[in-house]
């Protein structure tokens, strides 16, 4: 039945686009809102008899979809983060056509998505990469200004470097391999190890995933991209597009395919720490809301790099389950920034100020997932931390995990910043009258506060039940 | 042989087409025309998988993101357009030459790969290989014209209606 999380949304964008009178802005937003919740609530309560089911079209569009574990926590991230984007991209864009097309784009982005996590073949992986790439385009340069056209042809430009550096692997990993499947794939490089073209094929692909997943050093489009995007955007870019398309499949590739070759393990640690400390140190310096919260991602995809690049279980556990995290706590921050950018017009955090007594929810909710990014104890950002410095401890990689923690201070210093002069202190004249920004912003701001605190506290249910097996299901 | 070569041709004269245009979209089309040739060429060559990979990844996917970049742009003026032609064709008028250089001196030089390539396990058959091997992408691929055909209707319809 995994076909369903394609076909659904495919079906839904043909049956969107019929010629037919009526509010089909108001029908795209139940419908997509509906197929995300759904997808999240499948996977949270895994029928066990629901993935094992054949498709009722049997063999006549056999798409050869595959789900483990770490599949499972993709889904489910997908479809709290696609929802979540869904009730605020209502609530921000109020023309009804652009809804449409907007909830249109959002669809063909979930197909992208939820291929891509569950695919089997690293040439269906390069053409589901490209759905989800050329859907964030179009979604990015949404209000056609010129800082959105700007953000989305960087995007575009180094994507397409991304594109050509992974079609050149597959090429080159053709050479050795009878066909393209992970398992084919993966055959052809345990056996030819040492081969120099392997090596430069492999390491081609994990670059392009390096630009795809915003790393530095190629992270010039991810502040521009996040930052000109629409609200709306900007939480399904930060909170899952580049974490599909760039480390879960990272994960994927160098767990399942490549398998453990430690020049690239050591890469992936360098590429970690130096993303961990350039993010925070470029978000220290910013005064827009979104671009803190664009190098804040950069600097806590490094850490999910650092985990995957440990190589021991309990790092990749701790990855897996930053990942996750960095989706919720991430697109509950860029929630907020909606809100507070449409009440008050603006993303500048020198301008505000004193928005916590006029906004509650903003207020109370931003500061969980500021705790959450910084890794404060109960949240579950500090258990996913907490996973992957005890895995680089373990390791013996004391330096790595030094670094880990002393910048988990900068990335509080910098987020509080925000808080300080966003939603506290005093409230500007101009800035009276301002409220919370509307129910589709509170909804989802309030679920994702609620699913930071419920992760974290079920922490130690979570480790050993879910987690570690997650790390070690691979095939 | 002989048809191979004329497809060789082909292939050279759309290539160059495409380098030599002065209109991006003709360019773009003249790069999905050149992926076709080639498709067909690997094809002949009795590679089947790479030509539908070849067939997808140009003519298809590229082409859509090519299509929305070119509808971001904007027109220049016809004055713009003949200086900007001219320069074009100082530019490049060596490169025809040169392909018919570097043609002549190709045929001369014998290639040995030392590589063992795999053993081909799939059938000689676009037709088995679209719809009974490659289903998934076959999907993908709909989906990015569908998502090309969106891109179009908001960066450019709209545009040029406001």
């Amino acid at each position: 039945m995994l076909s369903l999380f394609l076909l659904l949304p495919f079906l839904g964008i043909i049956a969107l686009n019929l010629p037919v009178k009526g509010r089909r802005d108001a029908a795209a937003f139940l419908y997509t809102l509906s197929l995300s919740i759904g997808q999240a609530i499948v996977v949270l309560f895994n029928p066990g008899d629901f993935w094992a089911k054949p498709d009722f079209w049997g063999g006549f569009f056999n798409l050869g979809l595959y789900a483990d574990n770490l599949t499972f926590v993709m889904l489910l991230s997908i479809g709290i983060v696609v929802s979540t984007a869904v009730c605020v991209g209502w609530q921000t864009i109020s023309d009804h056509r652009q809804r449409l097309n907007f909830y249109n784009l959002v669809l063909i982005a979930l197909i992208g998505m939820n291929g891509t996590v569950m695919l089997t073949d690293i040439f269906s992986l390069y053409v589901f990469l490209e759905v989800t790439a050329i859907s964030s385009f179009i979604l990015i340069a949404f209000h056609r200004d010129l800082n959105a056209l700007e953000g989305a042809f960087k995007y575009i430009v180094l994507s397409a470097l991304a594109t050509v550096l992974m079609l050149t692997s597959i090429a080159a990993l053709l050479l050795f391999s009878g066909g393209t499947s992970f398992a084919a794939v993966s055959a052809a490089v345990k056996s030819n190890s040492g081969n120099v073209i392997v090596i430069i094929a492999v390491s081609l692909f994990i670059c392009g995933l390096f630009i795809k997943g915003g790393l530095v050093p190629f992270h010039g489009w991810l502040p521009a991209a996040y930052s000109a995007a629409p609200a709306a955007v900007s939480i399904l870019l930060a909170g899952i597009v580049t974490k599909v398309a760039g480390i879960y499949v990272l994960i994927r590739l160098v767990r399942d395919v490549f398998g453990p070759i430690s020049e690239i393990s050591s890469v992936l640690m360098l590429v970690g720490t130096f993303s961990i400390i350039v993010g925070a140190l470029a978000a220290l310096k910013q005064d827009n809301f979104k671009k803190i919260l664009a190098y804040s991602s950069i600097s806590q995809v490094g850490y999910i790099v650092l985990g995957l690049g440990c190589g021991s279980p309990l790092g990749i556990a701790g990855a897996i389950f930053h990942l996750f995290n960095h989706s919720i706590f991430k697109s509950l921050l860029f929630v907020n920034s909606a809100a507070v950018e449409k009440q008050t017009g603006s993303t500048d955090i020198t301008k505000m100020g004193g928005l916590g007594s006029r906004m509650p929810y903003s207020n109370a909710t931003n500061l969980i997932a500021i705790f959450s990014t910084s890794g404060i104890p109960p949240m579950a950002g500090f258990w996913s931390k907490l996973v992957i410095i005890m895995a680089l401890w373990q390791m013996g990689h004391f330096t790595y995990a030094a670094i880990a923690i002393l910048v988990s201070v900068i990335t509080l210093a910098y987020l509080l910043a925000i808080q300080r002069k966003v939603f506290f202190g005093i409230l500007p004249q101009e800035l009276k009258h301002i409220k919370e920004a509307g129910i589709w912003i509170v909804i989802p701001a309030v679920t994702l506060a609620i699913i930071i605190i419920g992760t974290g506290l079920c922490f130690p249910l979570l480790f050993k039940s879910f987690l570690m097996p997650v790390s070690s299901f691979f095939k | 042989m002989v048809i191979n070569i004329i497809i060789l041709i082909a292939l050279v004269t759309a290539a160059l087409w495409t380098a030599m245009t002065t209109r991006l979209l003709r360019s773009a089309v003249g790069l999905a025309i050149t992926s076709a040739i080639l498709s067909i060429l690997i094809f002949r060559l009795a590679s089947p998988i790479a030509a539908v990979f070849e067939l997808s990844v140009c003519a298809g996917l590229i082409f859509a993101i090519f299509i929305i970049s070119i509808t971001v742009t904007q027109r220049v003026t016809p004055e713009a357009f003949e200086t900007r032609k001219k320069e074009r064709m100082t530019k490049f008028w060596p490169l025809p030459i040169i392909v018919i250089i570097a043609a002549v001196v190709l045929t001369q030089i014998h290639f040995q790969t030392t590589f063992n390539l795999p053993a081909q396990t799939t059938p000689n058959d676009v037709k088995i290989i679209l719809w009974n091997l490659r289903h998934l992408d076959l999907l993908g691929q709909i989906v990015i014209l569908l998502t090309g055909a969106f891109g179009v209707v908001i960066l450019f319809k709209e545009w040029k209606n406001g």
